[in-house]
């Protein structure tokens, strides 16, 4: 048995379908995402597995310009705040580096995905959320 | 609780070395035990913190080689400690915890960290470890990113225009080479001014090469004892009143990190044990990894309200003589940041600025200090409170 409702893996692997999943508490009603084996309000375990909108706005970015091994700089990463609560990273691909500023902060975004192959010290592959600018 | 003192401090030099990771810590602790008055045999514990030995030199499991090379016989327990860059802090608690409950008398406590050979990639990539594996790391972040991030959030949430921001932000770097240039063991010991930031290369928007804190080899080492034996040891032993340790998930749980819900908590148990208040601190070594760091840091231990720790930098207020000197060692910023030392070269420096030991970086009549050491994107936060 297991306590957790939905696992990394799962999480990324509806990620690669298309469906950004979380958690919905039956106790104070608080979203989760990416989840958790709890609640991220009040810590309950009283979670569902439930599919997200997939929408949310653009809250913080950077320009990552020196790159960790195994990756290649320049890149955005930014973090949106999900239209049910959550906040999750992601990058922005469909804007230039060179011209990202802080404009970007409250732009709407809808969320998509990328698939990273394992890098080294990672447990498999990887995926990590995409930003589209939709408004 | 007993009452728990520092005794002996030892600090090498920070910055390139060809010593291991073993010599090094070697180095701290033999001058932290002479400056004891005591031998090694007279350590009951030693608690050390590393964090990235393995990568670095192979080495883990590091605990029991520094107790053989000190001498400390088998029955020593020898224990490692990891807690990112708050490493040698989390390992200082935990010592304070043994001496204060009457299980030990005398410890010895520190950290060693060898970053310089690593290169780059292949320590950019070890240090993006202490972030979140599944949600944070496959996005590409790095600690540069960590703090960038949050310079960008907090330009937009107070209204700060970047410019204006930015500029701020380099004074916390020529406030620390500054203090830098007076520090004997600081990694970088010369002066710089806001164009030298500003002229550097862009490493994460909006942090450029001197907004950030270098990579560093060093290591720093303590010895704590009871106020008793301490006062027998040393003509100035410093006191530990208080102790905080608070931790969070990654960034994307913390939600608006320009509050850290984790440094907030942590130095109101170290301020609440202490029975003091921002107001009563006279020096304090705060966790300056990136610019921005700096000013965060200092509202979130209270010496500022929230939003204002830009405005009182550039008003002097934390530099030496100011109202609140922060990082008079350089910080992490020109001192150097060993990452797994860096909470024991805190502590360090507030000894010695207690005792009244610090030269022409002297912050006058201090008679109460504090540390602060984030690791991680704040998920492991620890601050102390020292007093003479
Ligand atoms: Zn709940």
């Amino acid at each position: 048995m297991s306590f957790y409702k939905l696992t990394h893996r799962d999480y990324f692997e509806a990620l690669k379908e298309g469906r950004l999943m979380g958690l919905k508490c039956r106790e104070c009603g608080a979203y989760t995402a990416p989840p958790k084996v709890c609640c991220d309000g009040c810590g309950g375990t009283g979670v569902e597995t439930v599919q997200l909108s997939g929408k949310g706005v653009i809250k913080t970015f950077t320009v990552i310009r020196v790159a960790p091994e195994g990756l290649e700089a320049p890149y955005i990463v930014a973090m949106a705040e999900l239209e049910e609560g959550p906040w999750i990273m992601g990058n922005i691909l469909d804007v230039d580096p060179d011209k990202a500023g802080m404009d970007l902060i409250g732009k709407k975004v809808a969320v998509d995905h990328k698939v990273l192959p394992p890098l080294n010290y990672t447990s498999g592959e990887g995926v990590a959320p995409v930003f589209k600018i939709i408004s | 609780m007993r009452k728990v003192a520092i005794a002996g401090v030892g600090m090498t030099k920070f910055g390139k070395t060809d010593k291991s990771l073993v010599e090094l810590f070697t180095e701290a602790a033999m001058e932290a035990i002479n400056g004891s008055n005591i031998r090694p045999r007279d350590i009951q514990a030693l608690f050390v913190g590393n964090c990235l030995g393995d990568f670095a030199e192979g080495q883990a499991n590091i605990a029991g080689f520094l107790a053989s090379e000190l001498g400390l016989p088998p029955w020593t327990p020898a224990t490692r400690f990891e807690g990112a860059c708050a490493t040698a802090s989390v390992a200082i608690r935990d010592a304070f915890m043994w001496v204060a409950s009457g299980f030990y008398d005398t410890v010895l406590v520190g950290g060693v960290e060898k970053i310089l050979h690593m290169g780059t990639p292949l320590a950019t990539r070890t240090f993006a470890m202490a972030s979140d594996s599944k949600y944070e790391e496959f996005c590409g972040l790095t600690f540069p990113g960590v703090f960038a991030m949050l310079a960008h959030m907090y330009a937009h949430k107070y209204g700060i225009p970047l410019p204006v921001l930015k500029e701020r932000m380099a004074l916390v770097a020529v406030k620390n080479h500054k203090n830098g240039a007076m520090n004997p063991l600081a990694q970088f010991q010369k002066e710089i001014t806001v164009d030298t930031v500003l002229n550097s290369f862009m490493v994460a928007d909006p942090l450029q090469l001197f907004d950030c804190c270098p990579f560093s080899d060093g290591a720093a080492a303590l010895v704590l004892t009871t106020g008793e034996k301490a006062a027998k040891m040393v003509d100035k032993p410093v006191y530990i009143l208080g102790i905080g340790q608070g931790s969070a998930g990654s960034l994307i749980r913390q939600k608006d990190y320009t509050v850290m819900q984790s440094r907030v908590a942590s130095a109101r148990q170290a301020y609440r044990m202490a029975g003091v208040g921002p107001e009563d601190i006279d020096v304090c070594e705060l966790h300056d990894c990136f610019t921005i760091a700096e000013i965060v840091a200092s509202e979130c231990l209270g010496f500022f309200e929230f939003g204002k720790g830009s405005e009182a930098l550039e008003n002097g207020e934390t530099a030496i003589g100011g109202r609140i000197p922060i990082n008079p060692s350089g910080g992490l910023k020109a001192k150097g940041h060993p990452i797994g030392a860096t909470g024991a070269a805190q502590a360090y420096e507030i000894v010695r600025q207690l005792r009244g030991e610090c030269g022409r970086r002297q912050v006058d009549g201090a008679k109460i200090g504090m540390t602060d050491t984030l690791g991680g994107d704040a998920s492991t936060i620890v601050n102390l409170i020292l007093g003479v």
